[in-house]
């Protein structure tokens, strides 16, 4: 049996991509702990980085975390728990961002985000049958001067209108 | 820096060769204009004609007008490129810089028919401005630490750690009357001095650039555009208060600004700005960066610490105060960006040069983040003491296509409504507070006859339900209660007992909550209910939504005269309520079947459906 807390462990009960994509992700993940010296301060910068690592919280990514940092699992999920950045579920390949901060709201972004629900089939928080779009809301993105704002991936769509919706999604499909 | 200085065109130290300088807005806005594209052809076309050497292409911080960008300015000819696109970079560089004629139909124009204008300074949006938060931004490649040190980058620092003992720069900062610039408005002098006068050895900074407030990006904006002066600041403060380590929490809705942070950071400390033996002193200060993860709550002094500290970010009972016990219960002090931007040129210029600008009670300038309703979106910084009046319509333009200016919305979701009888407010941390607002961090949302005042304050109090912490029974249920309170009334549903009931209520959860967000939560209805009581009495006694906004109060109906009979809002109404008049082509809504969906208003392209 490999020992608990060790990459080798970690891979060996996950079984979902291939063994060296599975090692290197633990890598990263470990390199991330070791860059803060296991430190439990450094618990919030560590979960950002196995969200990028591994596109989600996958739970055995917590526990190899909450192993690292010597914490007890439920101080790690308390923690993922409180922030709504952190998701322990997978999200389509493209999280679409709809801002209703106060000047995206005073400009329509209600309706910009009833259209993208529309054109999805989905509700907000939910992630399209075919694993490509996770819709959510931001509550304000900075960017209130083009408002209202649709972010996309890395992209930011700007002064977006529920015209403006199908054919921008068109681009990603 | 041939040209460009914030202390004018034309006064930065000369780079030989260099004929003209070409500025891009790189800030988070016009980068999502298009920004990356034009900056690329421009570096593509001055290589092509063998400009590189003449022309410096610098993509800079936030310029300011958002609504404008991608904007280019040409230096030292002053003028300035609006809505630039790929084409539109070519026809700079072929027309203006190869051609020398200005490219007129690019500039900026009021109206259709009005005089193009060429530089900034002929526009009120930018020649009232005061900026000396902004100083730098859009004006230095943000990522360059020796553009920075050019435009008296670093110069307080030295000063500072070469002239004036750490006691000089405390007093320095108390005298020049500096208010924080987070919203709450505390004097800066007396939270550094409470820091110093801590026991040490172990005393800590933190920066809080968490800017939850929707609507606000005043410090994004400095964030991205002149992160050097932050971390200067913070160092200023370090010497001056004993600390060793700093913090800078940044949310993680601003990757750029925190890529643009680390790299400050690592410059700095290269460069002996920053970690051990500062400037050649014996002076040892580290910063380490932070980054958030979505909670409102977080940009309040208590949650902040818990989660600069790995911990769910919950607020907790003050006192002890985070001077008196904050990270690892060692003193803390935590300022917001623009309070520690306006430090590096108050140790440079004097706290009597502060001084003589803003009001007594206010001095210095205030960032505000103009949005909504109005033309000029953007960034503007005047000096406190500025009117509403000249905010909105002289600086902003005004409200746009013909509408009627209704209310200003400052403060954020801890804020309140200003309506139009109080344009002539001079904006300041104290005659805000009389009319039941705050000045908060900046955001500055203009609403016009378009927007329903009760909708305003429940969009703010769903805010405040998503974000509350759950700590604490009154923000945790009251917030939720006055938010049903509020669906009621929008709807229709409420009788002659609510709104005396959410009045008590919005009392009860102001004074009870543990922090910030729950005591600041019932601002956006109080102020509602001060300023707009009369929509609220619409809404519960006759039913009726005067903006035409709360659904379920609106009623749709066909303009006899102007419906063709096309038949397209029967077809998209999808509870088939809309039918023929007996007999006729046009069409009419049977109303008890309609559910106020807005389609058929959406749809008509004779403009017949109204809505009343």
């Amino acid at each position: 049996m490999p020992k608990p807390g060790t990459i080798e462990s970690a891979i060996s009960r996950s079984g979902l991509f291939t063994e060296p994509q599975e090692r290197f992700k633990f890598q990263q993940l470990e390199a991330a702990c070791q860059y803060f010296d296991d430190s439990e301060e450094a618990l919030i910068q560590i979960l950002h980085r196995a969200q990028e690592v591994f596109g989600y919280l996958r739970d055995d990514a917590v526990r190899f975390i909450a192993r690292q940092l010597r914490l007890p699992l439920s101080r790690v999920y308390g923690v993922l728990s409180f922030y709504s950045f952190f998701s322990t579920v997978p999200k389509g390949r493209y999280t679409i961002m709809v801002c209703m901060g106060t000047a995206c709201y005073v400009r329509g972004a209600d309706k910009v985000l009833e259209q993208f629900e529309k054109e999805l089939g989905i509700g907000v928080g939910q992630t399209t049958s075919d694993g490509m779009f996770t819709l959510q809301t931001a509550r304000c993105i900075g960017a209130c001067g083009l408002a209202p704002v649709a972010v996309i991936g890395d992209d930011v769509h700007s002064q977006i209108e529920p015209d403006d919706v199908a054919g921008v999604l068109k681009a990603y499909r | 820096m041939a040209f460009r200085h914030p202390g004018g065109v034309g006064s930065g130290p000369l780079r030989d060769g260099t004929e003209r300088e070409l500025l891009v807005c790189a800030g988070g806005s016009c980068i999502s204009s298009g920004e990356p594209a034009v900056f690329e052809t421009l570096a593509a076309l001055l290589a092509r004609h063998g400009l590189s050497e003449k022309v410096k292409l610098v993509g800079t911080g936030c310029m300011g007008s958002c609504a404008l960008g991608p904007i280019v300015r040409v230096l030292p000819d002053d003028v300035m490129y609006v809505r630039v696109r790929p084409e539109g970079a070519e026809r700079i560089v072929a027309e203006h810089l190869v051609g020398g004629r200005v490219v007129e139909d690019m500039l900026y124009r009021d109206s259709d028919d009005a005089e193009p204008v060429r530089s900034p300074s002929e526009m009120p949006f930018f020649n009232r401005q005061q900026k000396i938060v902004l100083g730098n931004c859009g004006l230095i490649d943000a990522e360059s630490i020796d553009e920075y040190v050019a435009c008296d980058g670093y110069e307080a620092l030295a000063t500072a750690l070469s002239e004036h003992a750490p006691e000089a720069v405390l007093e320095m900062v108390a005298a020049s009357g500096l208010r924080g610039r987070g919203g709450a408005g505390f004097p800066a002098g007396r939270k550094w001095r409470m820091l110093a006068d801590a026991p040490g050895p172990d005393k800590y900074i933190i920066c809080n650039a968490d800017e939850g407030d929707p609507g606000a990006f005043m410090d994004r904006s400095v964030l991205e555009g002149d992160p050097y002066s932050i971390v200067e600041a913070m160092t200023i403060a370090a010497y001056a208060t004993g600390a060793r380590k700093g913090y800078v929490y940044v949310r993680a809705e601003y990757p750029l600004a925190i890529r643009r942070l680390q790299i400050a950071l690592d410059e700095a400390r290269r460069a002996g700005f920053l970690g051990r033996r500062i400037l050649g002193t014996d002076m040892t200060f580290g910063i380490e960066l932070r980054v958030g993860a979505g909670a409102f709550v977080c940009g309040e002094e208590t949650a902040l610490m818990a989660s600069v500290m790995g911990q769910r970010g919950m607020p907790k009972p003050r006192p002890p105060y985070p001077t008196q016990s904050g990270i690892h219960g060692a003193p803390t002090m935590i300022n917001n960006v623009e309070t520690y931007a306006n430090i590096p040129p108050i140790i440079r210029n004097g706290p009597d040069w502060f001084r003589s600008i803003g009001t007594e009670g206010s001095p210095g300038t205030k960032v505000f983040a103009l949005a909504g309703r109005i033309r000029h979106t953007g960034l503007v910084e005047v000096p406190m003491g500025t009117t509403l009046r000249e905010l909105i319509f002289d600086i902003g333009g005004g409200v746009p296509d013909g509408h009627e200016f209704k209310a200003a919305q400052t403060g954020g979701p801890s804020g309140g409504c200003i309506p139009a009888q109080y344009l002539d407010i001079k904006l300041d941390f104290d005659s805000l507070q009389e009319v039941g607002s705050i000045m908060g961090s900046g955001g500055l949302v203009a609403m016009d006859d378009q927007s329903c005042m009760v909708d305003v304050a429940r969009f703010f109090m769903d805010f405040c339900v998503e974000e509350s912490c759950g700590k604490c029974p009154p923000c945790r249920v009251g917030t939720r209660q006055m938010c049903l309170m509020l669906d009621q009334i929008a709807a229709g549903e409420a009788d002659a007992d609510t709104i005396p009931k959410l009045e008590s209520l919005a009392d009860t959860v102001a004074s009870a909550s543990l922090c910030g967000l729950g005591m600041t939560a019932p601002n956006p209805i109080l102020s509602t209910l001060r300023h707009f009581r009369d929509e609220y009495e619409a809404h519960v006694t006759e039913r009726r939504c005067p903006a035409l906004v709360c659904r379920r109060l609106i009623r749709y109906e066909i303009d006899y005269e102007k419906c063709r009979g096309c038949g397209l809002c029967a077809r998209k109404c999808p509870t088939e309520t809309i039918f023929r008049i007996g007999g006729e082509k046009k069409f009419r809504i049977e109303q008890s079947g309609c559910i106020q969906c807005g389609n058929c208003f959406e749809v008509c392209p004779f403009d017949a459906v109204v809505k009343k």
